[in-house]
């Protein structure tokens, strides 16, 4: 089965619209369209988790359910939702008394699982199934001369992930080469950005997103890419107050690797959410737009 | 000048927190920890906690459940997994810290004000009612009940920012089959 069903999460229906404006285009230009699972609910995040380990994995058991029937795979840009739906399913295939419980509830509400679908993050998709070789293909702008550091946060490579490295991971390294892009070395690739902490205890937030910012400078990257909502959120909107309290300034793009894979894509920038920067975008665009034709 | 004994005596441990921890987190090998400090060196919050992982990890070992269970620790621990892939002795150390933060709300010594763990119950009552989370109304929330009006007013000028590149919704998000979700609660409530 490798058709995969769509999972937005909330974050793509609320602050992070323009990682939904672009990895739909982009997806579609490989020839994957994406359709939307029908009335998917919350994963729950890391909040429901601390509250009730039982109702947090069913809620993410409907939706499971939901993906199941229509005999589709999940595919989860949101790490944080991609971890939750991941931890899910394995609890739910296993054979223990929690699972036992909450699969007949499930059941019983009229959404039953029965262990079929698997959970993806776009990224796993396009280095697993759609290949390298496929994107290289649909390049027409190579994003040559840009330095991008390659943030991959903590939810997609960590604990239940395969595919890549938990510590210093490199497909999304892979994927900014195949279009042109130049990744730095980046040794806080992986490193926590604080989650839901920066809405709730600024100076925390403030202080981890700096210190990825501030890697990232020195390494001469020209934009930080991510992979996810609340990494995107975290790194953009305290900038402006960093170089007031750390007396240093680490200002720096935060875009998603689907916007600039649709700009390599030839796809219109205006279709691509680079509105929705809070980050002023002006100094980058000469440089994004650098490349030559393939 | 109050004088306090800052040890505990062994009559005073709680002999049946490690067993009870295990088996809300589903970390079996948790009494393997051979106190290494990986994980306190791994962790990215540890400079900002009253207890780093690895004394966390030793007090529910041995029983210390006031300590572990009313530190901070576990509300600043953002679930990144890092402490738990790198531990030698393969402890399932962030189930541990969701473990106690649910422990301690089940007895009620959480920092009620605290503004994680009301984010949280915020968050996880949403989810219940409507299905969906909806931005906007988890913070107004979150500061209503964390009585921080302050912290709100701080918040507008980013809220600004929001709103002008169309990221701020002011919609509450629901989903269709909400009967369907509490039915699915409901049985499991009664199941447990
Ligand atoms: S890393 Fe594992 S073994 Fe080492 S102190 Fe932490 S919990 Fe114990
Ligand atoms: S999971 Fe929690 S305790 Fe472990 S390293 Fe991350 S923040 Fe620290």
């Amino acid at each position: 089965m490798r058709d995969y069903v769509y999972y937005p999460g909330c974050s793509l229906k609320g602050n992070s619209k323009h990682y939904e404006e672009s990895i739909l285009p982009v997806f579609k230009e490989l020839g994957f369209p994406l359709e939307e699972l029908e009335d998917w609910n919350c994963c729950g995040a890391t909040a429901y988790f601390s509250i009730d380990d039982l109702m947090a994995t069913a809620i993410c058991g409907r939706n499971l359910s939901l993906a199941e029937k229509r005999q589709r795979n999940i595919m989860a840009p949101c790490a944080g939702c991609y971890l939750t739906l991941k931890k899910a399913n394995k609890v739910l295939r296993e054979n223990s008394e929690k699972a036992r419980k909450i699969n007949q509830a499930l059941e019983k509400a009229g959404c039953p699982y029965h262990g079929g679908i698997e959970v993806k993050h776009p990224l796993e998709v396009l280095i697993e199934d759609i290949g390298l070789d496929l994107i290289k293909d649909k390049v027409r702008y190579k994003l040559k001369g840009l330095k991008v550091a390659c943030y991959y946060g903590c939810q997609l490579v960590r604990p239940f992930t395969d595919f890549d490295d938990p510590d210093y991971p490199t497909s999304l390294d892979q994927l900014m080469e195949t279009i042109g892009a130049q990744p730095v070395p980046y040794s806080a690739k992986t490193r926590c950005c604080g989650g839901s902490l920066t809405g709730t205890i600024e100076e925390v937030g403030k202080r981890l997103n700096f210190i990825l910012l501030k890697e990232a400078k020195r390494r001469g990257a020209d934009v930080i890419v991510t992979l996810c909502p609340l990494c995107q959120f975290n790194l953009e909107i305290f900038q402006d107050k960093m170089a007031k309290d750390y007396g240093e300034d680490v200002t720096m793009p935060i875009l998603y690797f689907s916007q600039l894979m649709g700009l390599a894509f030839g796809l219109a920038k205006e279709d691509l959410g680079f509105n929705r920067s809070i980050i002023d975008l002006k100094p980058l665009w000469p440089k994004l737009t650098n490349g030559g034709i393939v | 000048m109050d004088i306090h004994r800052q040890v505990k005596y062994e009559e005073e441990l709680d002999k049946t927190f490690l067993e009870e921890i295990k088996v809300l987190s589903g970390a079996e090998d948790l009494d393997r920890c051979i106190q290494c400090g990986t994980c306190s060196s791994s962790c990215p919050m540890s400079i900002y906690m009253d207890s780093p992982p690895r004394k966390i990890i030793a007090q529910v070992k041995n029983g210390f459940k006031e300590e572990a269970l009313r530190s901070f620790t576990i509300w600043l621990c953002s679930s990144c997994y890092t402490c738990q892939v790198r531990c030698p002795a393969k402890i399932e150390i962030t189930e541990v810290m969701y473990a106690l933060k649910r422990k301690a709300i089940e007895e009620k010594v959480y920092p009620q004000k605290f503004p994680i763990p009301v984010l949280d119950k915020e968050m996880t009552n949403l989810i219940k009612n409507y299905g969906r989370n909806s931005e906007l109304w988890l913070i107004l929330r979150l500061y209503l009940k964390s009585r921080n009006p302050i912290g709100l007013l701080k918040m507008a000028p980013l809220g600004l920012k929001l709103m002008k590149t169309g990221r701020m919704s002011l919609k509450r998000e629901a989903i269709k089959e909400r009967k369907q979700l509490k039915d699915l609660l409901k049985f499991l409530k009664e199941a447990t």
